[in-house]
């Protein structure tokens, strides 16, 4: 039987924005984590370091995400683990994003004129404080802008993560669907509520652009 | 590290360099030897940018450094601390060898001062700062103490009231004498300075050169690469004129000015003394 779309199907939509949230909130934190490492070893000066990152980083840009979670998803019930549906989405989403996330923040690091290596270089700096004290204040100042506009991004592409069956908000709005077949209200709203999380943080971001993006020195 | 290489060819030189044919030098070379190179080759890709250069500095000696851009006087300088690599022969400072080891190079480092053309200030840290992290972070010093150190060097160099500024805030004449008083810091027995006025608006030069002067008059053991030739007659023991990687003359300042003796040194007086 048709059910209508009421006021109840309407707070189940926005009810399960927090796993939407909650899943874009795991993925930030590990590819955040995972992109300073890519990052670090992009900015190497071991050479083969560099070259494991770039490879890393090409993989996971080259392919479509959707594979990722499959990959992950269904590779693990291949090698007989029992995973989850949030935990895979988290994990391909982690990987994905440490590389988006790794190659933005090599650029931030890059970015950073040789000046400031060769000085704390020169002052006996080891890289570990090089790095904390001397480069990456300097280069989060550049890196803020575009990381914002990376998690826009990673909250839209969440909602792949409905395919392999975690239900977050998309998931959600095929699940009304099939009981009110009134797609195009059911996933307008849908549409809406995710304008609603993603916008504040565009402008979030374009704000610490201009904030950011002129007085560097 | 790819540096120093054992048993390439040590052209062994004693204080002067066998390979020139040049002045031997009336200089400071009794005291103990603070930076000994040897038969030292450096290479970017094909480019040869150090050619056998042999250059041996006493305690408390200043030497100027010239030559035309390229020339690879720069590059020597900057092999000293290791922000360059040499390929082949042996560089010593304060009878450590440069490049052997991590440890080495940690030592040297910390001994040698090093002020850049364009200042490598840290922008997002205040003159005090930039002044106490190395002291602090590689001395092991305690923030007090090493504040305490950075204010009598910044006194030193006569801008204590700036200490609590940014470098963005600083006319390019203070960014340099800050970036002189941070290295003294680390209190270091050997300075190198890299082109230290070549950034530098001309009503600026003076103030840099004066600090640099007032260093050399302390004793300080001191390497400069510049062109400001007035400096290197009133200051330096010793001059070097470098071209194409290699060191082609050196002199006590009155012969090296009076009688350059090769031609390449007499061109390049030439274009810098009468333009």
């Amino acid at each position: 039987m048709i059910r209508q779309f009421t006021s109840a199907e309407l707070l189940f939509l926005i009810s399960s924005v927090r796993w939407t949230l909650l899943l874009s909130a795991i993925a930030f934190v590990g590819g955040a984590t995972g992109g300073l490492l890519v990052a670090f070893a992009r900015t190497s000066t071991w050479p083969w370091l560099r070259a494991t990152a770039a490879g890393y980083i090409q993989i996971f840009q080259g392919t479509p995400l959707l594979m990722q979670l499959f990959l992950v998803f269904f590779g693990a019930t291949f090698l007989g683990l029992n995973i989850d549906p949030l935990a895979a989405a988290a994990i391909g989403l982690t990987l994905n994003g440490a590389a988006f996330l790794g190659e933005i923040w090599r650029g931030c690091i890059q970015a950073i004129p040789k000046g400031q290596w060769e000085a704390s270089t020169a002052l006996g700096l080891h890289y570990f404080t090089r790095m904390k004290d001397i480069i990456l204040p300097q280069a989060a100042k550049i890196a803020v802008a575009p990381t914002v506009g990376f998690l826009v991004l990673l909250v839209k592409s969440t909602s792949l993560a409905s395919i392999i069956g975690f239900v977050e908000l998309t998931r959600a709005g095929q699940i009304v669907n099939n009981a009110t077949f009134r797609p195009f209200l059911v996933f307008g709203v849908v549409a809406v509520i995710y304008f609603i999380l993603c916008w504040p943080l565009s402008l979030y971001s374009r704000h610490l652009e201009k904030k950011f993006g002129t007085v560097s020195r | 590290m790819n540096t120093a290489h054992e048993g390439q060819g040590h052209g062994h030189s004693e204080g002067q360099s066998p390979n020139l044919g040049a002045v031997a030098a009336p200089s400071k070379q009794s005291g103990p030897v603070m930076i000994r190179m040897e038969a030292v080759e450096k290479h970017y890709g094909t480019y040869h940018a150090l050619k056998n250069v042999n250059l041996t500095v006493s305690l408390g000696e200043r030497i100027v450094i010239c030559g035309p851009s390229g020339s690879g006087k720069s590059t020597l300088i900057r092999c000293i601390n290791a922000l360059e690599h040499h390929q082949s022969g042996r560089i010593e400072v304060d009878g450590v060898e440069v490049g052997t080891s991590s440890k080495n190079l940690d030592k040297v480092r910390a001994e040698v001062g090093m002020v850049f053309q364009s200042f490598n200030l840290f922008p997002h840290l205040t003159v005090l700062q930039n002044c106490t992290l190395a002291p602090r972070k590689v001395r092991g010093l305690a923030p007090k103490e090493a504040e305490a150190i950075a204010m009598r060097y910044l006194e030193r160099v006569r801008i204590p009231e700036q200490a609590n500024k940014y470098p963005g805030q600083l006319s390019g004449g203070q960014q340099q004498r800050v970036a002189i008083a941070r290295a003294l810091c680390m209190s270091p027995k050997i300075m190198l300075f890299d082109e230290p006025t070549s950034a530098l608006d001309p009503e600026m030069v003076k103030e840099v050169l004066d600090t640099m002067t007032s260093l050399a008059q302390d004793g300080m053991t001191m390497i400069c690469v510049t062109h400001e030739m007035g400096f290197a007659r009133q200051v330096a023991d010793r001059v070097i004129f470098m071209d194409k990687g290699e060191i082609v003359e050196e002199g006590a300042p009155e012969d090296f000015f009076a009688h350059p003796k090769s031609e390449r040194t007499r061109t390049f007086l030439g274009q810098i003394l009468h333009h």
